[in-house]
């Protein structure tokens, strides 16, 4: 079963977009974690990306930066971090969980056992950000034996040569980083987005996924229009900021909410 | 022959070009740049006029003739990167970048830093080509840094603080990073080491193999043969590799790379990646790291704030490996003994980076017949870590 296929086959015949939140593992604390995972699926997420915590997020702006040490500072790790998505499983068989992280947790813990751990706890796909596919190689062939799906990034200043050797890599879906920058810039420009995913279209047949920049029901329902999802992230994690933890929680499920509506609306 | 790294930037197993796909472009239009300037004439011969007249090289090399006689064992010579113009090799590598920089039509240029050495020889180029200068540094360096934060600013640039991780330099390049990424369109990013993804430590290897050439060609000239042993301080390695690179395929010279061992490497709290720790990725490219079982990257100490760095220069993780150079380390306290030696034995005050490659010359000298010579890099000079020395000797300025 993939589950990220699965996934866009049904909201093809939904007519729906995807919905994707981004949370970082183990923030605001470890014990929170799987249930803000159901809560995100309750509130109309169709897949969750799961950050996976680095002391040296490099292309990352400081509200995912500073998730990162929250999680850091209760000692979340990889292993840590799996044992969460099997916890998550338990209750959950079908929304598909993507891992989004950077090398280095990964290849300390060894490519193969990753693969096939990550596999076994449940997880459906990858993204490694500071892994270009010309690096990837063993990471690549290690996610292929074991059914993972290894997830791609594109930028603005991705080349159609570069875009097609992605595609070659890619699967599952594209994530297009609508925005030169670190995660938790501002200024969209959407005609600018739906020319580059026009470009993207021709040269790669899986679905492409719009992230970085989404901050509100408004920019939420024209990322939309363009793409197959939206990925959100910033925006939800800046939450997590809040000292109450619970009410933290709480209104990202209504922010979700919200969301959902809004690019549902905009479909009918 | 030597000749790496491969047309992808690896030196082995080691290097490479590990970025976000946000980068990727900007590495691409770099890579291009210094491969249509690498070997063009008017591009060296802009640099070597530069060198020559901007930085005032060749930079000597002395015979420490007391120091070696108190030490009674092998000669040593220094090679005086501290002469140059802002007090050590970094303006080397810091030209060479701002000349491409200005090739590429930029304007805007950005640096890290840790000790401040590489941003004030940022910042010095950019005032000198009338570029704009924005210098990351981690907070806690702005605070133990303090005086080269205003010469920074006395040059025109923008010193920027990194609250972001432990406060140093690792957060600033990651925040430098960051930087690039958002403004990729009209800035350049001056690496300050051997690190980064490619093409950077080939490049800054490039600009500061200058070092090397002179020393070849000097100690021809001054002693009729080449040296026994050359020894350099290695943080991300940049003087180091500068000095080794033009060596590499002369067997009968031996190399060794000095760590900074802080408290002692048995304590934990210590910056020698390649004596104590283990591969991994960080900042674009695979070499040792110094990190923990789950592959976070670990805080570093050594009282050289210029060596306090998790990482090095993925080449010198390629010449441990293929056991070219040794690589050792020497701790604070015998890097001051070293600090305070050359104060009063040759009136000359060593930067405290370049006094871990003279504490491990003063153990190795001994062993040594007297005509052997050992080259040192004396990288830089000392005057901004009077604080730091004073502080340890419990004076206060």
């Amino acid at each position: 079963m993939n589950r990220i296929n699965n996934s866009f086959s049904r909201l093809k015949e939904e007519g729906k977009k995807a919905l994707i939140p981004f949370i970082t593992a183990g923030d605001p604390h470890p014990s929170m974690t799987v249930s803000l995972m159901h809560a995100l699926v309750d509130a109309g997420a169709d897949m969750i990306e799961l950050g996976v915590p680095f002391s040296d997020p490099m292309s990352d702006g400081p509200v995912i930066q500073h998730a990162s040490e929250r999680a850091l500072k209760f000692g979340t790790s990889l292993k840590d971090i799996l044992v969460m998505v099997a916890e998550f499983r338990k209750k959950d068989d079908a929304t598909p969980v993507i891992l989004m992280g950077y090398l280095n947790p990964f290849e300390a813990m060894g490519y193969e056992k990753f693969a096939l751990d990550a596999k076994q706890a449940g997880v459906d796909g990858v993204l490694t950000v500071d892994c270009p596919p010309e690096e990837g190689g063993k990471l690549l062939d290690a996610f292929s034996r074991e059914g993972i799906t290894p997830i791609f990034l594109l930028s603005p200043t991705t080349s159609m040569a570069r875009m097609e050797k992605i595609g070659k890599y890619a699967s599952g879906y594209v994530y297009y980083v609508s925005l030169k920058g670190v995660t938790g810039a501002t200024h969209l420009d959407f005609s600018e987005i739906e020319e580059k995913v026009g470009e993207i279209r021709k040269v790669i047949d899986i679905p492409v996924c719009i992230g970085f920049g989404i901050r509100d029901e408004a920019t939420a329902r024209a990322a939309s229009q363009i793409a197959d999802g939206i990925v959100i992230g910033s925006r939800i994690v800046k939450e997590m900021e809040s000292a109450d933890r619970e009410s933290a929680a709480k209104n990202v499920s209504s922010f979700l909410s919200a969301i959902r509506k809004a690019i549902d609306e905009e479909k009918r | 022959m030597y000749d790496l790294p491969d047309s992808q930037g690896h030196f082995g197993p080691y290097g490479g070009i590990f970025v976000g796909e946000t980068l990727v472009g900007a590495i691409e239009a770099l890579r291009e740049a210094y491969a249509r300037n690498r070997e063009c004439p008017i591009f060296l011969a802009e640099f070597e006029h530069e060198l020559k007249h901007y930085v005032g090289r060749p930079s000597p090399i002395y015979h420490a003739k007391r120091w070696s006689e108190h030490l009674g064992g092998a000669q040593i010579l220094l090679k005086r990167e501290d002469l140059n113009h802002t007090g050590a090799h970094k303006i080397n590598n810091t030209i060479g970048q701002a000349l491409l920089a200005r090739r590429m039509g930029k304007r805007r240029v950005i640096a890290e830093t840790g000790a401040g050495q590489h941003g004030v020889a940022t910042a010095t180029v950019a005032a000198r080509y009338g570029m704009e200068c924005v210098i990351y540094m981690g907070a806690e360096d702005v605070r133990r840094q303090a005086p080269n934060v205003y010469r920074m600013k006395l040059l025109g640039a923008t010193v920027v603080p990194v609250e972001g991780g432990s406060k140093t330099l690792k957060d600033a390049m990651n925040e430098a990073m960051r930087d690039w990424v958002t403004h990729v369109e009209s800035t350049f990013y001056i690496i300050g080491t051997v690190a980064g993804p490619h093409p950077y430590p080939m490049m800054v290897r490039d600009f500061q193999s200058v070092i090397g050439r002179e020393a070849k060609a000097q100690m021809m000239e001054g002693f009729g043969r080449q040296p026994d042993r050359l020894i350099a301080c290695v943080g991300g390695g940049s003087n180091a590799i500068g000095l080794f690179y033009p060596y590499l395929d002369d067997e009968s010279v031996r190399m060794t790379g000095v760590e900074a061992a802080g408290d002692g490497i048995e304590t934990g709290r210590h910056a020698a990646p390649l004596c104590a720790g283990k591969p991994g990725v960080l900042h674009g490219n695979r070499t040792y790291l110094m990190q923990d079982e789950n592959g976070q990257i670990l805080d570093t100490h050594s009282i050289s704030a210029g060596l306090d760095y998790p990482g090095v220069g993925p080449e010198h993780a390629w010449l441990k490996d293929s056991k070219r150079v040794d690589y050792v380390s020497v701790t604070d306290s015998e890097a001051l003994d070293a600090f305070h030696a050359l104060c009063r034995y040759e009136g000359i005050i060593p930067a405290l980076e370049s006094s871990h490659a003279l504490a491990y010359a003063a153990k190795l000298a001994p062993q040594m017949e007297k005509d052997r010579l050992l080259l040192v890099n004396l990288s830089g000079r000392g005057d901004k870590d009077i604080n730091t020395v004073a502080q340890r000797s419990g004076i206060t300025l």
